[in-house]
């Protein structure tokens, strides 16, 4: 299978990347890693007419703290967020969840902010983004702006990015301290997630003070479990408590059916994997 | 076409290409380099696994043009002054393969999973090599091959290997 014909260009600016993006106008796709365009580009699912690689511009690669925030390359691959210090301190969900992507081969190249950007509902980075109320940082022909995880994601592969911008960092507050679990649900090996919950919970004297939770691929776009979060604020993080919370994990969701699975087992998967993530996140 | 360098299995080459050619077709039909195979075309299989400035990488998702000056490793690659790589050793040692389709796929990435953790449990192994399918041995022996690599590899072990058994399949 090979992708149909493409004009290529790698600038070395963000500029010239934006400029590139406007000149090629709505048929240009942008490649990060490849590790989803690739796929989709030899199947001819898309057949773009330029493609504009962002691996020449080494400021989109990379993590670095600002502050209260951890700020994470658009380019930074997932192999790296693993190993990275301010990850594992910080951030463990959005360690967890990217550990659970693919495989390692996969994980060498693939970025986050690829990731984001493709917006695939099945997509593991999504769910955690929104937990963890990423900012994304955009740069487009009208300058910068940052869009917030709630409002980035608009639908199915859809996102707030317009034709000619580039996400080019994700910033994070720190969840230094919390206790975290991403819970993930396919049949086989490196594959999409049938349904996965993120899990961030904040423990004082055995209480949870505070719970967030995300789900990925109950609909069209990440979604927050809020009825589960209210459920679990204020009580004691046991497996009763998990239950009954979890409970409440499909209310307000919109699962898709298809080959993988109809909707109303994703509805019984939210559930039974939101029990158990807020269990082994409370550890 | 796009001109890109790259260098492959230590050479240096200076080529043409379209932006569409796949790595690993530009190894292939460009170099010659048959060793890595095209298994699924759908980044399932790993059996096209090179190292791209030394990480794993599945060279059916890499754009020939993304590989512009960096530097290739293919299964060709490997062997040093007609010894075989340790982990192709071992491979042979534990009958690790049965086609055989899988195994330039398979070897680069356990060389690559044992750059990073050189003394890996059997789950650990198996968790490594998540991206690569064998749907002949059923892995055990792939797993052995690696867990006998990593003794043979570990710093201080004789770099001699023993011959191969003279029964194929003969277990240990």
């Amino acid at each position: 299978m090979i992708p149909a014909k493409f004009d290529y260009v790698k600038p070395a600016s963000l500029a010239d990347a934006v400029a590139a993006l406007q000149q090629a106008g709505d048929d240009a796709k942008i490649i990060a890693g490849g590790q989803s365009l690739l796929p989709v580009l030899r199947l001819r699912m898309a057949a773009p007419s330029v493609v504009v690689d962002l691996g020449g511009i080494a400021e989109l690669k990379g993590i670095r703290e600002d502050g209260d925030k951890v700020v994470i390359g658009a380019m930074t691959p997932y192999y790296d967020i693993l190993r990275d210090d301010l990850v594992k301190q910080h951030l463990t969900l959005l360690a967890q969840a990217v550990a659970t992507v693919a495989d390692n081969q996969v994980r060498h190249r693939g970025t986050l902010g690829g990731a984001l950007a493709h917006a695939d509902p099945a997509g593991d980075l999504g769910a955690p983004a929104l937990v963890l109320d990423a900012e994304m940082v955009i740069t487009g022909p009208g300058g910068t702006r940052t869009v917030a995880a709630a409002d980035f994601f608009q639908g199915l592969f859809s996102t707030a990015l317009g034709e000619a911008d580039i996400l080019t960092e994700i910033r994070f507050p720190k969840f230094t301290g919390w206790r975290t679990h991403y819970e993930k649900f396919n049949r086989t090996a490196q594959a999409w997630s049938m349904v996965a919950v993120g899990v961030a919970l904040k423990i004082d004297g055995g209480t949870i003070s505070e719970a967030r939770v995300g789900l990925t691929n109950m609909g069209d776009r990440p979604l927050r479990a809020t009825a589960v979060e209210q459920a679990l604020v204020g009580q004691q993080a046991t497996a009763d408590v998990a239950k009954a919370a979890a409970a409440h994990a499909a209310e307000g969701t919109a699962a898709p059916s298809d080959a993988d699975a109809a909707a109303d087992y994703r509805e019984h998967l939210a559930r039974v994997l939101t029990g158990r993530a807020v269990l082994a996140a409370a550890g | 076409m796009t001109q890109i360098r790259v260098t492959v299995d230590g050479v240096e080459y200076a080529d043409d290409v379209e932006p569409r050619m796949l790595l690993v077709y530009y190894l292939r039909e460009r170099l010659g380099k048959t060793g890595t195979v095209v298994g699924c075309d759908t980044s399932n299989c790993g059996a096209c696994t090179v190292h791209l400035n030394g990480q794993s990488v599945k060279s059916c998702s890499v754009l020939a043009v993304q590989a512009d000056g960096a530097e290739v490793t293919t299964i060709e690659g490997i062997a040093r002054d007609g010894q075989l790589h340790p982990v192709q050793q071992a491979f042979h040692d534990n009958h690790a393969l049965q086609c055989g389709y899988c195994t330039p796929g398979m070897i680069m990435q356990a060389i690559d999973l044992l750059g990073d953790n050189p003394d890996p449990d059997e789950q650990e192994i198996r968790e490594g090599l998540e991206g690569n399918l064998c749907r002949c041995t059923g892995y055990h022996n792939i797993v052995r091959a690696v867990q006998d690599a990593a003794r043979r590899m570990k710093p201080g072990a004789s770099a001699d290997t023993p011959a191969p058994a003279a029964v194929a399949g003969g277990g240990q």
